[in-house]
């Protein structure tokens, strides 16, 4: 991950400054329930939603059930059609390849569209490093790396900007990486829009090198697919000499078929729409058409480990539509750059820790982001049950150990024996009812749950003795 | 290059050594079923051609009805009312489809550079195929569409559809007539952007205004 995340508080902590910044909880509540309603419109046009979901889901199992099969297909595939396949065990290595890439072409400048595999490796920076300038030329993108922020949604990765704040940074920061801001900029949108044009058009028509992901690679025919609206995947795709796409390969689906599926699903369950404006699918190098030189990058950087686990590999199916960060009360409230990761939301809360382990204290803590209340299981259009993977996270970060996590073991055991000796537990019951008076309004020992929540009144008398004075 | 062949050859064996090991103990996954629909509508013509027509102009593509013998006049037409004095136009347009119109004719040929390109008022092309579900117009770079870059850098971009023959009804039906070895470009209205508030805003980098002829007989 980018070095901007790491050292990262705890969600609950990083979470409690977002909640209490009122401009980002406005920012954030009108975009994800502007979203949220126009999807459930989009996806009610669809019939066979539901049957599109299952083979979705079903695509995404059995893809990844013979994932070795498959990635050998499709780099054979894309090496007959002229394109070069490299293989990048992790973050280090995958920097390495690409910065090695682009040093060879004698190029100091790279365009980018929007990727999440190379903000998940940190690649902007690495190249920084090595004196090369990548230039982010998704809009949102944009504005997150003028302002030197970092992204906090999968989708819309400035979604936590407003258009005054997006005005300012365009004035201020524009000058710096090229043509600056026209003079009386306003923020409104289309004028923004129309900065944004002008300030990269430059930077497109000059380039040399392009640099993107992929939303979906197919194996039998080596091709590859980007869904995008504003054209700039067009530009990076098709003006440069050379490309260089950096994928996660969970990305690969067998069949030029199998796309039909997520051609559907994946622009209603994000931009809530019947299609993204711009589609590009590519196979290799064409004939004088596009770069003449192409490299396809591999990227493991932790798949594997999520795909060793049998209940946290379905994470793997994400095809990052970011529905259920929309839906997620959590994700509303607490923003994305709470969540420590490129990955934010519920996904987030269940892909990171995986990616990454759950020894730091911000993975350690990704699971319990969550009020387990199922929406985002609900949207996902490829039916990933997330509350599923969190439970399953958590009793692995139970496991590891840690104070709470011994104190609550501790509580746990002693509930169990008296819930297996009810004469206690009818003993205890009516001790408490007794010295209800006494109790304390906060629990010792658990303040990080009574902290925010009342304790629930005691009755005055036990449910074991009001039936044995009116039932029997 | 740093990463060397080694290096290169033992991650990728590295990697799937890795999957393997990570799936050796997962049950059989039986081939996918495909229970979805593949039209979402009824087997008619008219009402694909309407519901095309609906969907693309509510994504904000202008939309024309002509025929063949109208077209040519159109296409003049709508490249003087954008004051267009000089038109793209791929080796494998029809002739007589811009024989009305005033506007200058450039060729993309390989020497010219996006700069060049970027100077051009308009560019016309043909499409592979449209579909009417979507409101999508998918170009695969043949003969009557040119190079991807034609239909990206000018401003104004005006596509002509055949009707009936390259009109299909959903995305399903799209698939198995499009070749994957080409450079496919699917376009559903033009070039927009929703990253400010959600706002949505027509045109940031592609053609600002898509013209959309349904070309009828």
């Amino acid at each position: 991950m980018s070095g901007t995340y790491l050292g990262m508080p705890s969600f609950p902590e990083a979470a409690k400054e977002a909640v209490h910044n009122v401009t980002l909880r406005a920012n954030l509540r009108h975009a994800t329930h502007t979203i949220r309603d126009k999807r459930a419109l989009a996806v009610a046009e669809l019939a066979d939603w539901a049957e599109l979901r299952e083979a979705g889901k079903q695509i995404k199992d059995h893809t990844l059930r013979y994932l070795d099969r498959y990635l050998e297909q499709l780099e054979t595939a894309v090496t007959e059609a002229g394109g070069t396949v490299h293989w990048a065990a992790d973050a280090a290595e995958a920097n390495r390849i690409v910065a090695g890439l682009v040093k060879a072409t004698g190029e100091r400048e790279v365009v980018k569209v929007k990727s999440m595999a190379t903000q998940e490796i940190g690649l902007n920076e690495a190249l920084e490093a090595e004196g090369i300038s990548a230039y982010e030329t998704d809009l949102a993108e944009l504005i997150v790396q003028l302002g030197d922020d970092r992204p906090s949604h999968i989708l819309v990765p400035a979604i936590h900007r407003n258009r005054g704040e997006i005005r300012d940074i365009f004035q201020d920061r524009m000058g710096s990486w090229g043509r600056p801001a026209p003079d009386g900029l306003s923020d409104n949108p289309t004028e923004l829009a129309e900065a944004a044009r002008l300030h990269l058009r430059e930077k497109f028509l000059r380039a040399k090198v392009g640099i993107s992901g992929a939303n979906f690679m197919v194996a039998e025919t080596g091709t590859l697919v980007v869904f995008e609206s504003e054209g700039n995947g067009r530009m990076c795709l098709t003006l440069p000499e050379t490309l260089i796409s950096v994928v996660g390969i969970e990305k690969v689906v067998p069949s030029w078929r199998d796309l039909e599926v997520f051609l559907q699903t994946l622009p209603r369950s994000s931009t809530a729409e019947r299609m993204n404006p711009y589609t590009s699918m590519w196979t290799g190098t064409a004939d004088a058409d596009g770069p003449q030189s192409f490299h396809l990058v591999l990227l493991d950087n932790g798949r594997t480990n999520a795909l060793a686990d049998e209940v946290g590999r379905q994470a793997l199916r994400c095809i990052r539509c970011s529905a259920c960060l929309n839906v997620c009360p959590v994700y509303e409230r607490a923003g994305g750059h709470a969540y420590g990761s490129v990955y934010p939301g519920p996904i987030g809360a269940i892909l990171s820790p995986q990616l990454r382990g759950i020894q730091s204290e911000i993975d350690a803590s990704l699971p319990y982001a969550s009020s387990l209340c199922g929406a985002c299981y609900e949207v996902c259009p490829v039916a990933i049950d997330i509350p599923e993977v969190l439970v399953h996270l958590r009793e692995k970060v139970a496991d590891q150990g840690g104070k709470g996590h011994r104190l609550e073991k501790a509580a746990i055991k002693a509930a169990g024996w008296v819930l297996d000796h009810p004469a206690a537990l009818a003993a205890g019951e009516r001790a408490a009812s007794r010295t209800r008076r006494l109790h304390p309004r906060k629990l010792p020992g658990a303040g990080a749950w009574t902290a925010d929540r009342e304790l629930p009144e005691l009755p005055a008398e036990s449910f074991r003795d009001w039936w044995k004075r009116n039932r029997t | 290059m740093s990463a060397g062949p080694h290096s290169r050859t033992s991650s990728r064996d590295r990697i799937l050594a890795r999957v393997r090991s990570a799936v050796a103990a997962a049950p059989e996954a039986p081939v996918p079923t495909r229970d979805y629909l593949t039209t979402h509508t009824p087997d008619d013509p008219a009402a694909v051609l309407d519901l095309l027509h609906e969907n693309l102009a509510d994504y904000r593509a202008v939309v024309h009805r002509t025929t063949a013998d109208e077209l040519p006049l159109l296409l003049m037409r709508l490249l003087a009312y954008r004051g267009s004095a000089t038109v793209l136009v791929p080796p494998g347009l029809p002739p007589e489809w811009l024989s009305a119109a005033d506007a200058t004719r450039i060729h993309d040929r390989s020497v010219s550079t996006a700069q060049e390109l970027d100077a051009v008022d308009s560019v016309v092309t043909g499409c592979a195929l449209a579909i009417a579900e979507t409101g999508t117009i998918v170009l695969d770079a043949g003969p009557g569409q040119g190079r991807r870059r034609i239909t990206l850098i000018p401003d104004h971009h005006i596509c002509v559809v055949r009707v009936p023959d390259q009109v299909v009804a959903s995305v399903p039906q799209a698939m198995p007539r499009l070749d994957p070895t080409r450079p496919l470009t699917w376009i559903s209205g033009p070039s927009a952007t929703s990253d400010i508030e959600l706002d949505r805003v027509e045109g940031v980098h592609g053609p600002r205004t898509l013209e959309v002829v349904l070309l009828q007989g």
